[in-house]
């Protein structure tokens, strides 16, 4: 009894003594749950509905899914488009940020802060990929182009963005290029937090090339780092679609670098049918979610 | 007196990890691999720099140098034509260039402080208050940094209309502090480098929770602030919101640069000059606040 009563008390006091933590914490999370977590919650519930905005929303069960995977080609090609990235950049983007920043780490403090500004400036320069649209510009004047022609490698300039054969390779050396993003700034600074006792003891015990000291020390010590990084190339590489919509336009010739998102985006917020652009936004949570589950067991087991 | 305790605690980190990186030179390095890493390092340094250097170069190209075949990949004669010719480019428009610098540096600057400002508040209310569900909020934080802005556009949309905020300042703004990169990466930092400890003994000073946060946490955490201040910055900067933003005179540079680049092979010039003054910002923030950024990155880790 007097044990409740106590519990009782002291949960009072706590509310009374934390509520300037509440205060603290709830402008952002008023945001957080109102344009994050109720999105997601009530995009699954508009997927079940045909909604314009104009008209009342109307129940069609699972018409949206059926449509979807059924009867709408250019979702199943989006959906081809958008694994095929994320295949090539995810994995790509992910080890060239961990190489790359493993690199950097064996030089000297200056030359380090030097070559991450290096590696790290595409990333830093959001819109720099722009500047692809003129090197791989169609006519004689692109960069590329000119240089092929002078070098007489080519005889006639190559239309590189209106060719559904140059798009999706394209699209991947532009993201490739600023996948130096946020991972690779945080494989970094993990990689200095590794402890030089560890490289030492492995020394005695044995480890004869920088190869086996990456793997049996540095890898299993960057296990949490890694599975931040691992999340932020999925958010990105899934995410592809300012690229290729500035690139390729939308729709891109032959719909051939068109993505979930830049789909979603055209259905939702162009031809204002939420309801089918609810069910997008449903089956892309599920892809990212479901791959981020993976690879999250798939790094734990590793650890062990 | 705690502030100097916790900073002493922190000198001591810090010197901990200078020790580290003086004796970073190990037995385990060869020769080929020092001459590998070497080849790398060239190789990714000019596939991400070649083509920022190609955009300033072209930017100071007059037109003839432009239309020259075979192109010179850097400028003899710079001028400033492709800058002064921005502003001409868009007399025939009513809104002058400098409403879209205002627009973006505004938007820019205001959400990066608001975003910094409850982002470390939320963080400190999840790190040090006692509420019992302060752990599955965080795991719910740390599940969400999978979705940004571009994942989100459309289920936000809904919302973002209800509340009516489309085509306001207001939709480049709440989406962005809505993110939860920033609360993540600023509690695993307070839980790195503030011991529960600072708290309590301050609480027994007799500070109240909002004194402890603005007088010694706040300035306690500067490196994790202005890691947030250059990934805020960068992402509100580039960011072209979808389907919410109509009026010519609430858009951004990026709109203004995706409709300048639209133009022919004669504008390469003007579409490099605003690539530049786009790329700018971002780079001269990087630079405040590239030491900080690496030395905090390192508690980002993700754990399960």
């Amino acid at each position: 009894m007097s044990r409740i009563k106590n519990k009782r008390l002291h949960n009072e006091s706590s509310l009374k003594e934390q509520w300037p933590m509440l205060v603290m914490m709830l402008p952002f999370f008023t945001l957080f749950f109102l344009l994050t977590i109720i999105p997601i919650i009530s995009s699954v519930f508009l997927s079940t509905t045909s909604f314009d905005l104009l008209n009342p929303i109307k129940f069609v069960g699972i018409d949206n899914y059926f449509r979807m995977f059924v009867t709408d080609d250019s979702f199943l090609t989006v959906l081809k488009n958008t694994l095929i990235l994320v295949l090539m950049t995810g994995p790509g983007g992910f080890l060239l940020a961990f190489l790359l920043a493993w690199i950097v780490n064996e030089f000297s403090p200056t030359t380090r802060t030097l070559l991450s500004f290096m590696f790290y400036a595409p990333s830093l320069c959001g819109n720099a990929f722009f500047i692809w649209k003129i090197i791989f510009s169609g006519d004689s004047y692109g960069y590329l182009n000119s240089i092929l022609l002078s070098l007489g490698v080519i005889t006639e300039p190559i239309t590189f963005l209106s060719d559904a054969k140059y798009l999706m390779p394209i699209v991947i050396i532009v993201q490739l290029w600023q996948s130096m993003g946020i991972s690779f700034l945080s494989n970094i600074a993990g990689l200095q937090n590794v402890s030089n006792d560890l490289y030492e003891a492995g020394a005695i015990d044995g480890l004869r090339n920088r190869w086996q000291e990456l793997w049996y020390i540095t890898l299993p010590s960057m296990q949490h780092m890694i599975l931040f990084s691992v999340v932020m190339q999925i958010q990105s590489s899934f995410t592809v679609s300012a690229i290729t919509t500035e690139l390729a336009g939308y729709p891109s010739v032959g719909y051939s670098v068109d993505t979930i998102v830049s789909l979603m985006t055209d259905v939702g917020t162009v031809r204002y049918e939420m309801g089918y652009a609810a069910a997008i936004s449903c089956v892309l949570f599920l892809l990212m979610a479901g791959t981020r589950i993976i690879l999250g067991k798939f790094l734990q087991i590793m650890g062990k | 007196m705690i502030v100097k305790a916790i900073k002493s605690f922190r000198n001591f980190r810090e010197m901990n990890s200078a020790k580290q990186q003086m004796n970073s030179r190990r037995y385990t390095r060869s020769k080929f691999g020092d001459f590998l890493i070497l080849l790398i390092v060239v190789l990714a340094g000019l596939f991400t720099m070649l083509p920022l250097i190609y955009a300033v170069s072209t930017s100071f190209k007059p037109l003839d140098e432009i239309l020259l075949f075979p192109p010179k990949f850097l400028v003899r004669r710079p001028t400033l034509e492709n800058y002064i010719a921005l502003s001409s480019l868009l007399s025939d428009q009513y809104v002058p260039l400098t409403r879209y610098i205002f627009n973006s540096v505004f938007i820019t600057i205001f959400t990066t402080i608001v975003y910094i400002l409850i982002s470390s508040m939320a963080a400190f209310g999840l790190s040090k208050s006692k509420f019992k569900c302060k752990n599955a909020l965080f795991m719910i934080v740390q599940f969400a940094l999978l979705f940004n802005t571009y994942t989100l556009s459309v289920p936000q949309y809904l919302i973002l209309s209800e509340v009516k905020v489309i085509d306001t300042y207001w939709a480049y703004i709440l989406p962005q502090l809505a993110t939860t990169l920033g609360v993540f990466l600023t509690k695993q930092y307070i839980e790195g480098y503030i011991p529960d400890a600072f708290i309590e003994a301050a609480k027994i000073d007799g500070a109240g929770y909002f004194r402890i946060f603005f007088r010694i946490v706040l300035p306690l955490i500067k490196p994790i602030l202005l890691t947030l201040l250059l990934f805020s910055f960068r992402d509100v900067w580039a960011f072209i919101p979808q389907g919410t933003i109509f009026s010519e005179s609430i858009k951004t540079l990026p709109f203004l640069m995706s409709q300048i680049s639209g133009g022919g092979i004669a504008r390469s010039g003007s579409v490099m000059a605003i690539t530049v003054i786009m790329m700018t910002p971002p780079v001269i923030v990087y630079l405040i606040s590239q030491s900080n950024v690496m030395d905090s990155m390192s508690s980002a880790g993700i754990k399960e």
